[in-house]
């Protein structure tokens, strides 16, 4: 659905997207990721045919964004990072323009409008002005408008943002039913959002992909560095330890707190979970135990270590 | 054509939206109005050798009244886009950067016809009242009212470039003022200095708005001026495309 070789955008002496290259196929549901000032907005942009791209090419649905840039636009909705409306007109007055534009009439413009209304929970504002609206409610007009012509790819820079928490749970669950329809690309910095929701994370940073994969996979990589915690009532550490040790794929095994409750941290080899042989250890032992666990990653852990990897 | 439709009725409706355009409106009515009244009253004290068109369309209130609107008409229409980030979703929608320019040109004309729409009534008022002719001629009015379209819309056409210059509406204004006054003033030149040579004061009478519509007030027909406006027109607003799209590529 969207093809994307070089791209690059140069500000004045700037870049900002440097020489970027993915695909998404259709029906992906796929999380654009990357710290403030990472080239997020301006990669869409330039999909959405808004900024001409200083180098390299862009595909969406089998049009150049450039050179077939209106048929590219008739199969794209794109939902600006702003959510730039006029405020001057009422909410189903603007929905009816913007549905026009696209080229969506007569009775399907009234279906479509009733069921965007809908599906974004904008009944209750329909006859307000754009201008007096909320920015929960704007952002749900952005959304809607999104949707309108009912588009292959939506294009939706950070559509959460400034909504309430049951609002972004039914944009959530929203984006993930139309993944079934549309190829969706989203940026966002609602990290747990994008684990529910995407097929697949792209990561950026200044203006380079650093990574794309499933969620899960990008967990993975970095769960082989999770420790294990282990704490029970063990009277005698030392030997404990040296016990431990001998088990297949543990690493090293440090005390780190004693007591009536000792606690060990023990590093496992990369891509092993030996909690299993550690239980049975224990059990043979008659040790009780309190804490057996290993640290969750998530896609928090991921982002930093490859945005940040100083502080990770 | 549907798109352009689309675009268009939005901002003519934009227009007749702010309480600023009937304010407008307002005032534009007073002062022609109060042109007519004084031209009508000048003619009362004697005879003359104008007709009440002529004399409507060539002094200084009609002046006043015709360059001022210009700037108000047109500052909005670009820069407000810009201001408000709105151009981003208009031009991701599948619209050509031509039909937004093109709606957004003759939305203003609209308006502009709309305003001048009262002056015509009362010519029609005072015939149908005093049972004199206003005009000694049709092609008076005809003359008088091409005029007054022709010179709208090439200033026009130069506050749709001001507009597409910058984001902020108020140096679009004062942008297409300065500009169309200057344009305007020009057509005193001879009378500042009546010792130009011939040919100078041919040269500028051939670029002089207040010249042209003295001309075609009395129903004297000339293409001329007629060409020169349209193509200034067409020019500005081949300017105007030109700068929409590098401000676009560029920001
Ligand atoms: N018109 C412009 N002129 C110059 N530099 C620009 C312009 N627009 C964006 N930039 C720069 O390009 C870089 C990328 O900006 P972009 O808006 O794409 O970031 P982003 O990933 O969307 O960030 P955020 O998470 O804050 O939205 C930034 O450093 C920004 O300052
Ligand atoms: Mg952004």
């Amino acid at each position: 659905m969207i093809k994307v070789e070089n791209l690059t955008k140069r500000y004045a002496g700037f870049t900002a997207v440097d020489g970027v290259s993915f695909e998404v196929g259709k029906g992906e549901i796929v999380g654009f990721l990357g710290p403030n000032g990472a080239g997020k907005s301006t990669t869409m942009r330039m999909l959405s045919c808004y900024l001409p791209p200083t180098s390299g090419r862009a595909e969406v649905a089998g049009f150049d964004v450039f050179k077939e840039s209106l048929k590219a636009r008739e199969r794209i909705g794109y939902m600006p990072e702003s959510v730039p409306l006029y405020n001057d007109m009422r909410v189903c007055e603007y929905l009816r323009y913007r549905a026009a534009l696209k080229g969506v009439r007569g009775r399907r413009m009234k279906e479509r409008i009733g069921d965007v209304v809908e599906l974004c929970g904008l009944k209750d504002v329909e006859r307000k002005l754009v201008g007096n609206l909320s920015k929960g409610y704007r952002q749900r007009v952005g959304l809607a408008d999104a949707m309108v012509h009912e588009p292959d790819l939506l294009i939706l820079d950070e559509p959460t943002i400034g909504l309430d928490p049951n609002q972004i749970r039914q944009v959530r669950e929203l984006i993930k039913n139309l993944g079934r329809h549309h190829t969706i690309l989203i940026s966002t910095h609602i990290l747990p959002e994008v684990e529910m929701t995407c097929s697949r994370v792209i990561i950026i940073n200044r203006g380079k992909i650093q990574v794309s994969d499933a969620p899960e996979n990008l967990r993975a990589r970095l769960q082989a560095t999770g420790d294990i915690r282990l704490e029970g009532r063990i009277g005698d550490a030392e030997r404990a330890a040296k016990e431990l040790e001998a088990i297949e794929g543990v690493k090293a095994v440090t005390v780190v707190g004693e007591g009536e409750w000792t606690a060990f941290s023990i590093s496992a080899a990369p891509g092993t979970d030996p909690r299993e042989q550690i239980h049975a250890l224990a059990v043979k032992n008659g040790w009780p135990l309190r804490e057996l666990s290993r640290d969750r990653v998530t896609l928090e852990d991921v982002f930093t270590e490859i945005t940040h990897p100083e502080e990770a | 054509m549907r798109k352009f439709y689309t675009l268009w009725s939005r901002e003519v409706a934009v227009y007749f939206r702010s309480p600023a355009a009937y304010v407008i409106l307002f005032f534009f009515l007073l002062l022609t109005g109060f042109n007519f009244w004084s031209v009508v009253n000048a003619l009362n004290r004697g005879p003359s050798q104008v007709s009440l068109v002529e004399a409507y369309f060539n002094n200084y209130f009609f002046w006043f009244g015709f360059v001022l609107p210009f700037p108000l008409i047109t500052m909005r229409l670009f820069a407000e886009e810009y201001k408000l980030g709105t151009i981003e979703s208009l031009m991701t929608a599948p619209v050509r950067d031509m039909q937004v320019l093109l709606a957004k040109y003759f939305s203003a004309v609209f308006f502009y016809l709309v305003l001048w729409l009262p002056s015509f009534l009362y010519f029609v008022v005072f015939q149908w009242q005093t049972r004199l002719q206003a005009a000694t001629a049709v092609g008076s009015y005809l003359g008088a009212y091409a005029m007054l379209i022709l010179i709208g819309l090439f200033f026009l056409s130069i506050g749709c470039l001001a507009s597409a210059l910058t984001r902020n509406q108020v140096v679009a204004a004062i942008i297409s003022f300065v500009v169309i006054a200057v344009i305007y003033s020009w057509s005193f030149l001879t009378r500042l200095f009546p010792n130009v040579s011939s040919a100078l004061q041919d040269l500028t009478n051939y670029f002089s708005a207040v010249q042209h519509m003295a001309q075609f007030s009395q129903g004297l027909f000339d293409t001329r001026p007629v060409v020169f406006y349209l193509s200034m027109t067409v020019m500005m607003l081949f300017f105007t495309f030109q700068v929409f799209q590098y401000r676009r590529w560029k920001v």
